[in-house]
């Protein structure tokens, strides 16, 4: 990874936002919310966005062929999610683009440097307004990792 | 539509903390089968013993996800505006996590009440296993 990849992004995709998905999902978290479990169209839970990589293939990956990435070596470090307005609803179909949006290092704790990427992806509606972002931070470190994140 | 309001809340409130049942492999399995994670080291035990770890981990952002059930639970499905976990230490099958979370901020932002809060996912060691931020927009 290197900075120079900040700025690429993926082909859009296209998610539809569908209601048994939300039910497995809002059981998968251990919500019994009607706000998620009941009605024609109910809420996404706040972590459901998680589910765009069911509508995603390479071509949507912001990373393309730059795949150097040493799997062993990466951690999930944080995770946000951003809403303007209510979380999307059961049928609305969105349109999401990732992009490599920073690259930079900090000081690992047991010496070395880590180098930490975050992803962006952007959810618009059938209108073209933004209503949802995911932002994903992975580290990978200088060597093999031992114990933290996920 | 439920929740709490913006006059249920002041800086410093903290919500009943949630106590979840231990951590199981089945959770996981159901959590990465819902969300497209399959990734083995959660589920498979050779695989992790493989790469060095004594059993499959439990899956990050399944927790995270609880979290979120525990918040939204408290301030309401529809009021969530950003919600952010950061993965620290691993939880393991077994663990007993406990999710608590308190208000540090009330504010007003064109005309909109947002109230923001710390939350925490802890292990039955003391240990975290996930920090977490989130905002609400009350009525």
């Amino acid at each position: 990874m290197s900075e120079s990849l900040v700025g690429r992004q993926g082909a859009p995709f296209h998610m539809v936002v569908e209601r048994g998905k939300i039910r497995e999902f809002a059981r998968a978290t251990k919500s019994s919310n009607p706000d998620y479990l009941e009605g024609e169209h109910p809420l996404s839970p706040v972590t459901f966005l998680s589910v765009a990589g069911f509508w995603q293939d390479e071509s949507n990956s912001p990373w393309g062929d730059a795949g150097t990435r040493n799997y062993e070596r990466i951690l999930h470090g944080e995770q946000e999610f951003a809403f303007f307005g209510q979380p999307p609803r059961a049928g609305a179909v969105l349109t999401g683009v990732s992009r490599i949006d920073r690259v930079y290092e900090k000081a690992g704790r047991r010496g070395g440097s880590m180098q930490f990427t975050e992803t962006v992806t952007e959810f618009r509606d059938e209108a073209g307004q933004l209503v949802a972002e995911s932002r994903t931070t992975v580290i990978e470190t200088g060597q093999a990792p031992a114990g933290d994140a996920s | 539509m439920s929740g709490a309001t913006w006059d249920d809340v002041e800086i410093g409130t903290t919500h009943t903390p949630f106590v979840d049942k231990p951590l199981t492999i089945t959770d996981f399995v159901r959590y990465q089968g819902a969300s497209g994670d399959m990734n083995p080291i959660h589920h498979d035990t050779e695989f992790a013993q493989s790469a060095g770890f004594p059993t499959p981990f439990a899956v990050g952002m399944l927790q995270a996800g609880v979290m979120a059930t525990y918040v939204t639970d408290w301030l309401g499905a529809a009021s969530v505006r950003r919600f952010k976990v950061q993965f620290r230490e691993q939880a393991w099958p077994g663990d007993v996590i406990t999710y608590e979370g308190t208000v540090t901020a009330k504010r007003e932002v064109d005309g909109e009440r947002l109230v923001d809060l710390e939350l925490s996912a802890t292990r039955q060691t003391g240990g975290t296993h996930l920090k977490g931020w989130a905002t609400f927009s009350l009525d």
